[in-house]
């Protein structure tokens, strides 16, 4: 027979497919070595940083954009002009750096943000990160005489932490808080209110001069859920939100979630959101606000970056913190969600873990950090580095109102300990609530109910807050 | 005899090994993950046998996915075909019986080029584009309602948990339609005139010229079309995740975008893997079962 059989054929083809399967299996290899070799350590250099290890930095290509970090990494070849510095940025983190993390080849700092960062409770569990403990004991760069960890602002190493380990250094520091335009409420004779009752008494008067009170966005709903958590922590004590983070039986339907989730729906009750708002996305609803058509929004301190190119002049943006509830609430009027964001990490299997600490301690100067205040107007991690510094209405109201708090200022961690519970979940319950399918106190049990298949999960690793 | 053999083996094997290593290769892998609870992330990973599989099974957000994909199944394939076929005709044989014989409407020339034009675009142009005719104050779709005084039909569409699906759905028909009218619009063309011009004769109507002649004739590209239009149905990632996002809440989520958020958001590939498993079978038994339901003899000329 001089003709291939068929069967011949199939079976070469088998042969040819394992083969492939055998030399590009995406499950990898390993991952020998470890790159935490480590230099002579000195004054000027206590992390130990060999000079001439390359160093490679991912950055996140977001609001922020990237050169901020260009300029970090010129101040990282200033020390240490024998290193060569490879630099990249990119908006799809999870999908560019899962293949490396598998392969035991990933890049030395990520900026680890974004719609797809990689998950931490993934990371974390694979013990895929470099303990920074040590970063944080190590002089800092402006004093020697003061540790890294003093210069901090309060809460960075709380959210950074896992399990009592710090693995991210969360280098932009965000205040939530409600957003209101000065200018509009100083031509009404506005006030900002500090009381739940005074909050829908204004909410009246706006209604009744034909702007709605608040919009949101409908497509990402949770930012509605970060006042009635801050609320509740201001209500009922800090406890409350711990008993959140550590997926306590019942934590969503404590009284002071209850109370504050109740309060926050009454503004969907009395007609007090803007119609529509439940179909737009952040840009668009924060677009609806400048344009004056809503005078209350709920986000974080980078909205006046995010919306820089379509603010009116003279806008003159503000932030305040939640009203309080009741008049015997735990936490003062003053005290709002403050925390990192923008988490940066030393992956553990990096060619180059001690340069990968050292240019975070570059990060944590004042002079990098004031760098990067100017760039992408937003505060950093770093205590007093924006002193001095012109800053945009909006980033010194921010300021304002951290002054103010008196290091009131709390946070929440379960939205970075299991990450899906708020992006998927309580977004969802959140939309829900706000178009008033379901009730408050529905809004508690459909969210506790997520918490607990959450706690129940084995795939899943827990987190402890102390 | 060697000789032949070594000849015909140096131009199968690059090929065959090209098609090993891309497309064998990663489906036999998504097998052997779907087995452990790889979390992607580092190379560790536990053999858990059918555990996924038997998760799957209890999922309530997957079975959700999956219904909107059954849906999309049923109602994509129809409504695109029909659409098709009634364009198609319209621009080769709808047009007024007249002098010059059978022919299509006026300015069918300038309809045929018209109707292509989502195919041009990207499916992330497509995507962001009508999210932004969806939008509820600058909206296209909205501000043509507010025109003609439909102010109370100007609802937040993609808002709206009752309305997002078939909002996407909409989309759907619409970025393929225009390519099944160019393939159905060219299989006309074999089609002799004379066999419209005898139907004319008799009397039919254009609905029975379509029903009678037309469908049975382009049976074969009919099928075809069903079996690329399921295959779009059972997948429609894409369109969805720019759109909606799955939301709000799960009530436009595709098994796709489940499986993509499974392994990039959870860090959960073994789990997607298992996912990714289960669809390769749907898609087969579709495709088969489409196959087989739609034999037919087929109609010579």
């Amino acid at each position: 027979m001089d003709r291939l059989s068929r069967r011949g054929l199939l079976q070469g083809a088998a042969g040819v497919a394992a083969a492939g399967a055998l030399g590009g299996c995406a499950m990898g290899g390993d991952d020998a070595t470890n790159g935490d070799a480590k230099g002579t350590t000195s004054a000027n250099n206590p992390l130990g940083v060999k000079e001439d290890a390359p160093l490679e930095v991912v950055i996140f290509n977001g609001g922020f954009g990237e050169e901020y970090a260009k300029a970090h990494e010129a101040l990282y070849r200033g020390r240490y002009p024998k290193a060569e510095i490879k630099h990249s940025a990119t908006q799809q983190i999870a999908e560019t750096l899962q293949p490396r993390f598998v392969a035991g080849d990933p890049p030395d700092v990520i900026d680890n943000s974004g719609g797809s960062q990689i998950d931490f409770n993934g990371l974390v569990s694979q013990g895929a990160l470099t303990d920074l403990g040590e970063l944080l004991d190590a002089p800092s760069l402006d004093d020697p005489g003061k540790k890294v960890r003093d210069t901090l602002l309060p809460g960075i190493v709380d959210v950074g932490s896992y399990d009592g380990k710090f693995l991210t250094v969360n280098y932009a520091y965000s205040a939530y808080g409600i957003w209101y335009s000065k200018k509009l409420f100083d031509a009404k004779g506005w006030e900002y209110p500090t009381t739940w009752d005074g909050m829908i008494a204004l909410c009246r008067t706006i209604k009744a001069a034909g702007i709605a009170p608040w919009t949101y966005t409908g497509v990402h709903a949770r930012y509605m859920s970060w006042p009635i958590l801050t609320a509740a922590a201001k209500l009922g004590g800090i406890e409350v939100i711990k008993a959140i983070d550590n997926l306590e039986p019942n934590a969503w339907k404590h009284d002071a979630v209850r109370t504050a989730a109740d309060a926050y729906y009454q503004l969907a009750v009395d007609g007090f959101l803007q119609p529509g708002a439940e179909g737009m996305d952040h840009i668009q609803s924060q677009t609806e606000w400048c344009r004056g058509h809503a005078a209350f929004i709920s986000c974080g301190s980078w909205l006046e970056n995010e919306q820089k190119s379509v603010t009116p002049p003279g806008f003159d943006m503000a932030v305040a913190p939640t009203p309080s509830l009741g008049t015997s609430d735990k936490l003062p009027f003053g005290a709002f969600r403050g925390t990192g964001s923008e988490p940066f990490i030393v992956p553990a299997k990096g060619k180059n873990v001690r340069g990968g600490m050292e240019y975070l301690r570059i990060m944590l100067s004042k002079k990098a950090a004031a760098d990067f205040t100017t760039r992408v107007s937003s505060l950093t991690a770093v205590t007093g580095a924006a002193d001095g510094l012109s800053l945009g209405p909006g980033l010194t109201s921010v300021t304002k109102l951290i002054d103010a708090s008196q290091g009131s200022a709390f946070t929440w961690l379960y939205s970075t300990y299991y990450r899906k519970l708020e992006r998927e979940r309580v977004n969802a319950a959140s939309l829900e609530l706000f178009t008033k399918r379901i009730t408050a106190s529905q809004w508690c049990d459909r969210v506790q109910k997520s918490a607990d298949e959450f706690a129940k999960d084995p795939a899943i690793k827990k987190y402890k807050r102390a | 005899m060697w000789g032949k053999r070594l000849f015909i083996a140096v131009f199968l094997i690059p090929p065959l090994l090209l098609y090993g290593i891309f497309v064998v290769s990663p489906y036999a892998q998504a097998f052997q993950i779907s087995g452990t609870d790889w979390s992607g992330l580092s190379p560790a990973y536990e053999f858990v046998g059918l555990d996924n599989f038997r998760r799957l099974l209890g999922d309530g957000y997957f079975w959700t996915a999956l219904k909107h994909n059954g849906l999309l199944l049923v109602l994509l394939p129809v409504a695109t075909i029909v659409a098709g076929l009634f364009f198609a005709s319209m621009i080769s044989v709808g047009g007024r019986a007249d002098r010059a014989g059978v022919h299509g409407v006026r300015g069918s020339g300038f309809y045929r080029v018209v109707y292509f034009f989502p195919q041009v675009l990207s499916v992330a142009i497509i995507g962001v584009l009508w999210k932004e005719m969806y939008a509820p104050h600058t909206g296209m779709i909205n501000g043509f309602l507010r025109g003609i005084g439909l102010d109370g039909l100007a609802v937040a569409w993609l808002g709206d948990p009752r309305f997002s699906f078939w909002c996407v759905l909409a989309v759907l028909i619409w970025m393929n339609v225009g390519f099944y009218v160019v393939l159905f619009g060219a299989a006309m063309q074999s089609i002799p005139r004379d066999l419209y011009e005898a139907a004319l004769l008799d009397g039919a109507s254009r609905v029975t010229t379509l029903v009678r002649i037309t469908v049975p004739l382009l049976w074969d590209t009919i099928q075809v079309a069903w079996v690329y239009l399921a295959i779009v149905a059972i997948d429609g990632f894409a369109i969805v995740q720019i759109i909606t996002n799955g939301g709000p809440g799960s009530s436009s989520d595709v098994v796709g975008l489940r499986l993509y958020k499974t392994a990039f958001g959870d860090g959960q590939f073994g789990y997607a893997s298992a996912i990714g498993v289960a669809m390769f079978f749907l898609t087969l038994t579709v495709a088969v079962m489409f196959l087989r339901a739609t034999r037919r003899e087929r109609v010579e000329l």
